[in-house]
């Protein structure tokens, strides 16, 4: 079993820096903050756009939190 | 009949089988075990991870689906994107510790894990057969999803031979999965991804070129489909309906035996942890390939006659292909086809052998033939994996497609139920086997009985409390009451069976 590729397993304990992902929960959950149409971006209601933009910020807060989470 | 665009599609198809059946030599193992066969080995990395998860999570139904969504129905279609935002949060946190103890105990499904955990065989039987039960139906969507396709490429023959392309089609998928096992839908991952990254990327550059902009195309969409309609009086309206069903499928989805087998196949908790960083970018493509739902609107595919024939006979879900018959030239379209329906292939692989291998594991191995050696139990699975495939494919031509896309409602239904064995299951043992049997139980009758109210539907049930009324999404209000019963019954079947708490593994204390 390969198990030895892992000589020191990191971020096995739940630590208080995941606490960061609520904030996606909470932003998604919060309708009406983005169930409007203005400001459009380049004719994109703001409904879309600001969606798509919590896509990048989740996977950003996720890397960064890899990252931490391995040193 | 466009013979170029289907030479294109014909010719991608071939190549995808090639590899298929050559994938079962990479990295080979020992295919009479069903880790080898099943989970390809475990060692894929976090690239082949990131293709295979992409593949598997972000099927060709869905690709077809979503934007039917935002085409019939508007903005609520668009909850696909907070439901891809929020499983990564829930990936992360939750299932490289399911990884790491399924690795050091030889686990390949989630029953091997409730059955190691709480050391109760019918629970892990009810979590074995809601796995399959809702994988069933899915496998028969990536089907329908590939018909829409053969259809709108004019491969319409009739009578006998009209299903011929899509029994085709389906024979290659079960010889290559047969052959080559998890390792085959690994492979041609990658090159369907590559060719649905250049379709929609061309798509979301050069259809509003044609159409005029973005600015034009949602100043087509009519205003109660732009967004979401403002709650009134005393219900939450669209709002709950909307958060409700992005978390309820977000929790669901790496319960489905198909996201587990893929998650399980990865080489490391390490890769699966990074790769819910980087599988995010399916997300942001899946986002803009709902909007390519409004510019079929917007480009006006539904009153073009020469699409009409398509909508009839598969309504919204017909809207990505006329689009794309519409912008594009014939070569480009069969690649953009071909995309799809290897997209099909893909997930319809993994789904079947991850339905093989929990018959095999958790029912046959379990019930009926205790003692089988490593090479009877693999080759059980490589014939399940076969009877599943050639099940959803009856299923599809003999039922209405309108029958798969329910079940698969229900599907989401049941499967979510597995959530307190399954996923609180990996962080406490505190909750009774018998109780947490109870809430499953609970749960599948109550969700089942919410969608039932809705005529099946829907699954958006209107809750109504202190005189508010939540609209929401049926699956999480039925988990909801599951882990309240589990909780509440836990003290009493622990008085009345003090033997059967859970105990700690390897892994998982």
């Amino acid at each position: 079993m390969p198990d030895a590729q892992e000589p020191k397993p990191k971020g096995r304990r739940w630590r208080p820096l995941y606490l960061l992902f609520a904030l996606p929960f909470i932003a998604m959950f919060w309708v009406s903050s983005y169930d409007r149409i203005e400001p459009a971006f380049y004719g994109i209601p703001f409904f879309y756009w600001y969606q798509m933009l919590w896509i990048l910020i989740t996977s950003a807060l996720t890397l960064f939190i890899y990252l931490a989470d391995e040193r | 009949m466009d013979y170029t665009a289907i030479g294109v599609f014909t010719g991608l198809f071939l190549l995808v089988t090639v590899i298929g059946f050559f994938a079962g030599r990479w990295r080979s193992g020992d295919l009479d075990q069903l880790h080898e066969w099943g989970l390809g080995g475990r060692r894929f990395g976090t690239l082949i991870t990131w293709f295979l998860l992409g593949g598997d999570l972000y099927t060709a139904y869905t690709f077809v689906a979503v934007p039917a969504l935002m085409f019939g129905a508007g903005a609520v279609g668009f909850f696909a994107v907070p439901y891809t935002i929020l499983i990564y949060p829930i990936l992360f946190m939750i299932f490289p510790r399911m990884w790491d103890v399924a690795h050091r105990n030889g686990y390949i499904t989630a029953a091997d894990f409730v059955k190691g955990r709480f050391e109760n065989r019918p629970l892990a039987l009810a979590i074995a057969l809601t796995g399959l039960v809702a994988t069933m139906p899915y496998i028969a969507l990536q089907l329908v999803g590939m018909e829409v396709i053969i259809a709108a490429l004019g491969m319409h023959l009739s009578g006998f031979w009209s299903e011929l392309p899509l029994i085709i089609a389906f024979i290659v998928l079960a010889a290559f999965t047969y052959a080559s096992g998890l390792r085959a839908p690994a492979m041609i991952a990658v090159v369907k991804d590559m060719l649905i990254y250049v379709a929609v990327i061309a798509a979301v550059i050069i259809i509003p070129m044609k159409l005029g902009g973005y600015g034009k195309i949602f100043a087509s969409i009519s205003p109660e489909k732009l967004i979401l309609p403002h709650p009134e009086g005393a219900s939450l309206g669209g709002y709950s309906a909307y958060a409700t069903l992005a978390l309820g499928s977000a929790l669901a989805l790496f319960l489905y035996p198909h996201s587990l087998t893929a998650l399980l196949s990865s080489s490391s908790r390490q890769v699966i942890r990074r790769n819910a960083a980087i599988l995010p970018t399916y997300s942001f493509l899946l986002g803009l390939l709902a909007l390519l739902g409004f510019m079929a609107i917007a480009a006006g595919v539904q009153s073009n006659p020469a699409y009409a024939a398509g909508f009839a006979e598969f309504g919204a879900n017909f809207s990505v292909p006329a689009l794309f018959l519409e912008s594009f030239p014939s070569w480009f379209v069969g690649v953009a086809f071909a995309a799809i329906a290897i997209g099909a292939l893909v997930p319809a692989a993994i789904m079947s052998i991850a339905c093989a291998n929990l018959f095999t594991r958790n029912i046959y191995k379990e019930y009926i033939n205790p003692r089988c050696t490593d090479a009877q139990e693999s080759r059980m699975a490589k014939l399940i994996s076969l009877i599943v495939k050639a099940g959803a494919l009856v299923f599809v031509l003999s039922l209405d497609k309108q029958f798969a896309i329910q079940f698969q409602l229900l599907g989401g239904i049941w499967i979510i139920q597995t959530l307190p064995a399954v996923m609180i299951g990996l962080f406490t043992r505190w909750l009774n086997g018998w109780a947490l049997l109870a809430g499953w139980a609970a749960g599948i009758v109550i969700g089942t009985g919410m969608a039932a109210s809705l005529g099946f539907k829907g699954s958006i049930y209107p809750l109504d409390i202190l005189g508010y009324t939540l609209p929401g999404y049926a699956a999480l209000y039925s988990v909801i009451i599951n882990l309240a019963v589990a909780i509440i019954l836990t003290p009493l079947f622990n008085m009345v069976a003090p033997g059967s708490k859970g105990r700690a593994l390897e892994g998982c204390p």
